[in-house]
């Protein structure tokens, strides 16, 4: 039972690599937001580097998630 | 308690059992026409049949569905443009199936059916695709020339064996990253989705067993709220998805077709 409970922990742990995912995607539109608020013309037009921006960091974060679904139900 | 696991819903299941067979390589394998496959091909028809719908009665002034199907297909015509340049229009058939499809599966798991991508088996051959596309455009193009793509330029000699390793390992996970980002966002978004719709089933029985559970019916309304405005964000993030892997895989054409002389 103790590698069951183990598996558990590990999977509630491995999810905390969230966090950064939540920090980086979160920097990336409160700064698009504050460009976005200092010259609204040229916002338009970085919607796409925003949204892949904000893709890039948040995968690092799927992985966390994956390896504690893996973890859970691996 | 198998109705309300959130993992339940990805469960693949049998709808036209095939029977067994014994294949060269892989060895026993079973065949099956499963509920994967039935969402996949129901994602096929819709693209299909909406493509030839929109496009059935073509007029210079766009009705209403003839303008949902041209935005779509100039949304990536111009992000094909605008990344790869030139040489877009050659790769735009690609990222527009790829788009459509993902698109399609994507919301039809979240209104309709089973969702496709949500099994890494799935994004996985999207993945591979679309890297194996690079990796025969860019040696097509450049020959050994594609080596180039690990040795950027402008950096010092000193730490340029460390940067070459960096680029390379960076580009072997590029596949795993495209497949993972999609199974992920789309497997975390309904298991979210089922765990709180589960929580309106358990807080309404605690409050009809009556005495201290009747505080459970506002909690019960707050998780229909909760659903609601998930289903709303997974709307967008099924968007989203498709858009991104589109984006990912134009960049990453782009890499190989312009290699070493940007545009």
């Amino acid at each position: 039972m103790e590698l069951e409970a183990a598996k558990q922990i590990g999977a509630g742990l491995a999810t905390l690599g969230m966090i950064g995912a939540g920090i980086g995607v979160g920097n990336i539109f409160g700064n698009f937001l504050s460009g976005a608020l200092r010259n609204p013309s040229a916002a338009a037009s970085q919607i796409g580097n925003l949204f892949v921006g904000a893709a890039l960091a948040e995968a690092l974060g799927i992985l966390a998630f994956v390896l504690g679904i893996l973890l859970k139900f691996g | 308690m198998a109705a309300n696991d959130p993992i339940h819903q990805f469960q693949i299941e049998k709808l036209v059992d095939f029977g067994t067979v014994n294949l060269p390589v892989f060895g026993r394998s079973e065949l099956a026409f499963t509920n994967s496959h039935l969402a996949m091909t129901i994602a096929f028809v819709i693209v299909v049949g909406f493509l030839s719908l929109v496009t059935a009665r073509m007029q210079v002034v766009p009705g209403r569905m003839q303008a949902v199907g041209e935005t779509l297909f100039g949304m990536i015509d111009n992000l094909a443009e605008s990344i790869i340049g030139h040489d877009g229009k050659k790769y735009f058939p690609f990222v527009f199936t790829i788009f459509m499809f993902i698109l399609a599966m994507n919301v039809i798991g979240l209104l309709l059916t089973f969702t496709v991508t949500s099994q890494l088996a799935v994004t996985a051959t999207f993945g591979l695709m679309t890297i194996l596309l690079v990796l025969i455009v860019g040696f097509a193009k450049n020959g050994l020339g594609f080596f180039k793509l690990f040795v950027p330029s402008g950096v010092p000699w000193v730490l340029l064996p460390v940067i070459v390793v960096i680029e390379f390992v960076s580009f072997l996970l590029r596949p795993v990253t495209l497949a993972l980002r999609l199974f992920g966002n789309m497997l975390g978004g309904h298991v979210a989705l089922k765990v709180f719709a589960g929580f309106i089933v358990t807080l309404v029985g605690l409050g009809l067993g009556g005495g201290l559970g009747v505080f459970g019916f506002p909690g019960a309304a707050l998780s229909l709220g909760m659903v609601i405005a998930l289903t709303a964000l997974e709307c967008l993030v099924a968007f989203l998805q498709a858009f991104v892997f589109a984006v990912l895989t134009c960049i990453y054409l782009n890499d190989v077709v312009n290699l070493g002389h940007g545009h």
